[in-house]
């Protein structure tokens, strides 16, 4: 299964993700218009050129701060089954809540693709978004799509084929916290470095770890201690 | 050194302010990049989203509209399913006529016919003509509304009798999943942070009577109910009394909501947004599609699945005799007199008890059981039906109880089950049989006793 890649799709509610979803993998699947509909993981897979995308439906949030089990379950995915490419979708209507996920996705994992939706609503509104402007600040691809009207898709899907095969590399942009959090992360991230490795990004772990995030606590002594031993 | 022992040391540097330095860092981050990327060619708002809300979510209009709103769909669903479910019935009940030729033509034995066509056939295509036409409208009016963004307007709406009782806003989202499936509407309950609130939702979502009660409730309302009306003023009456067999359940919600976060869950609601997403117009024929192939088809084949076998098991019982009573009838003696006690008989009884499985079943359960062969005659139209009742000793109060029974009785095994999953406790899971249990039988005790003591019948 050399050509098969997973692609988690995260968004806040509300985004499209699930039409985007639908749209791509044709699976007969129900969408919602309300905060997690998607309970449990959809799967569909999409062909493009050689190679087959298993697209992972994560349940839509607007963070991933862990505060309800949808969102434990879209970090985790993100996090520890680590798919090989991450698509933020966000509403191009309301971009600037949209973005707090995006920018919490891009501390974690490398591999992203913001995915900006519902362009044509936007447009109409008269809101214009520079993607190229967006993919230099922060580093990974920015695309804009209408999911309703299947705009956009052979870009997207060209940018996942760019990016698994390593033609794209992804350096999402890295957050500054100001100084005072900043001397905290740098006291115990190389601590936190010993222990998750190249497993997971031991700057984002520092942050949950001061942040007091036990439910990350426990699902690291479980998944990764047995690699310890 | 120990994740833990670093977790420790970690939280020593923290301070309680730093979660919101975080969030607050993104959000500045968030408005630069806008800042930079975005520029603004009109300045036109989206006011058509603000007007509508005036209307859907005003605290004079809105109640009204929710409730006609719910009125409509159900009207919708109960006067266009008449049609096509006795269409579907007389088609089988023709289909049958050969089936049962075909198994006199290869003599096969009486029994393999009683079990094959009087009670697998019979039982699964009576499930099929009263719960298909029901869904394949409902499903797709209900995910048109949905889609629509008028969902998230009814849990606004809903949002401060919720909280009067110590619930969370949301619950109303999981309460409109339970119009489906109980089952799912568990699974849904996740996106109630608080465990305290979710596990308010979880424990009073049976409220909601699911598609698999429809049926019982449609059909007894229509025989019993609206009795003396014809033609669209039947519909209506109908509809109306099924409004209010559902705002019952609602008034129940709210009642075991309060009750709890009173006692076992005592809590003060935690604050949450709900999101106002602007109304958009859904793609109608996808959303019909899609609903009608998913959810319609998955719940009728769940409905085959357990119907089967059930009715399957109801003819064997029926049909095995021990001394010259049948099992079926053994277990219906011992059900009749705490049956009669709620105003319903030992054959009701049995048929919940043998429909835990599925909601659907007890319907044809209970029909099998009262045409004491253990199968269904053929049942073309609504009148032979009612006339099954009347022999039994049925009147307005006894349909009254049934579906008051079924609309407030334990949750369906799958549910059941999916609730021990989310939950992980067997004490939960248990409290969720349990409180409605007791509530199921209060409720038509109560009304028996009374109108027996009045003398009202």
């Amino acid at each position: 299964m050399g050509n098969e890649y997973r692609i988690a799709l995260a968004g806040n509610p509300n985004t499209g993700k699930s039409t985007l979803f639908n749209a791509l993998t044709g699976l007969r699947q129900h969408t919602g218009n309300w905060a997690g509909k998607t309970v449990s993981l959809a799967q569909g897979s999409v062909q493009f050129k050689d190679k087959v995308f298993q697209l992972i439906d994560l349940p839509g949030t607007y963070s991933l701060f862990s505060n309800s089990t949808d969102e434990e379950v879209a970090r985790n995915y993100i996090v520890f089954e680590k798919p090989d490419v991450t698509i933020v979708v966000l509403d191009a209507t309301s971009l600037e809540r949209n973005f707090n996920l995006a920018l919490q996705v891009l501390e974690m994992t490398t591999n992203v693709i913001i995915c900006i939706n519902l362009i044509d609503v936007a447009e109409e509104q008269g809101i214009n978004i520079n993607e190229r402007l967006l993919t230099n600040r922060l580093g990974v691809p920015v695309i804009k799509i209408s999911a309703r009207n299947k705009k956009g898709f052979p870009m997207l899907l060209d940018t996942i084929d760019r990016i698994v095969t390593g033609a794209i590399e992804c350096h999402p942009v890295q957050m500054f916290y100001p100084d005072e959090i900043e001397a905290k992360i740098m006291k115990i991230e190389p601590k936190v470095r010993e222990i998750v490795g190249d497993h997971l990004s031991s700057r984002w772990v520092t942050l949950r770890l001061l942040d007091g995030d036990e439910a990350l606590l426990n699902e690291i002594s479980k998944r990764l201690v047995p690699e310890e031993v | 050194m120990r994740i833990e022992e670093l977790f420790a040391e970690a939280q020593e540097l923290s301070t309680s302010k730093l979660r919101d330095d975080i969030v607050q860092h993104l959000y500045d981050r968030s408005h630069k990049l806008c800042g930079e990327g975005i520029t603004y060619t009109k300045s036109k708002r989206d006011t058509r989203t603000e007007k509508l809300d005036e209307i859907f979510t005003s605290p004079i209009f809105g109640f009204p509209i929710m409730i006609i709103m719910l009125g409509v769909l159900f009207y919708l669903t109960i006067a266009g399913a008449n049609v096509p479910s006795s269409m579907i019935a007389e088609f089988f009940g023709f289909l049958e006529g050969y089936i049962t030729a075909f198994f006199a033509f290869i003599h096969a034995p009486d029994w393999l016919h009683g079990i094959l066509v009087l009670g697998l056939y019979r039982g699964t295509t009576w499930v099929i003509s009263v719960m298909l036409p029901p869904m394949a409208i409902f499903f797709p009016s209900f995910a048109l509304l949905e889609n629509y963004g008028y969902l998230p307007r009814v849990a606004f709406n809903m949002d401060r009798l919720f909280k009067r009782v110590g619930a969370h806003g949301k619950q109303s989202l999981t309460m409109a999943m339970g119009f489906g499936c109980n089952a799912a509407a568990v699974i849904s309950t996740r996106i109630i942070e608080s465990p305290r609130e979710r596990m308010l939702a979880i424990l009073t979502n049976n409220f909601v009577p699911c598609n698999g009660r429809w049926g019982t409730l449609i059909v007894l309302a229509s025989l019993f109910m609206a009795a003396n009306f014809t033609g669209g003023l039947k519909s209506l009456v109908t509809t109306g009394v099924i409004v209010g067999i559902v705002l019952f359940g609602i008034i129940v919600t709210f009642f075991v909501s309060w009750a709890l976060s009173k006692t076992l869950l005592k809590g003060i609601p935690t604050h949450y947004t709900l999101e106002l997403p602007p109304y958009r117009k859904p793609k109608i024929f996808d959303t019909v599609i899609r609903s009608s192939i998913t959810k319609s088809w998955s719940v009728l084949v769940r409905a085959v699945k357990v119907a089967a076998p059930a009715a399957i098991l109801t003819w064997v019982f029926a049909n095995l005799y021990i001394g010259d009573t049948s099992i079926l009838m053994y277990a219906v003696e011992f059900l009749d007199p705490f049956g009669k006690l709620l105003g319903l008989d030992g054959y009701i009884m049995l048929a919940f008890i043998l429909g835990l499985p599925a909601n659907e079943i007890v319907l044809p359960i209970l029909l099998m059981g009262y045409l004491s062969t253990g199968s269904l005659t053929e049942v073309d139209n609504l009148v032979d039906l009612k006339q099954i009742f009347l022999n039994h000793g049925w009147t307005w109060l006894t349909a009254l109880n049934m579906m008051l029974f079924s609309l407030l009785h334990y949750p369906c095994g799958t549910t059941l089950l999916n609730i021990y999953k989310e939950t992980k406790s067997m004490k939960w899971t248990f409290l969720a049989f349990l409180i409605p249990t007791v509530i199921a039988i209060l409720v038509p005790l109560i009304i028996t006793q009374t109108v027996r003591y009045f003398g009202l019948l």
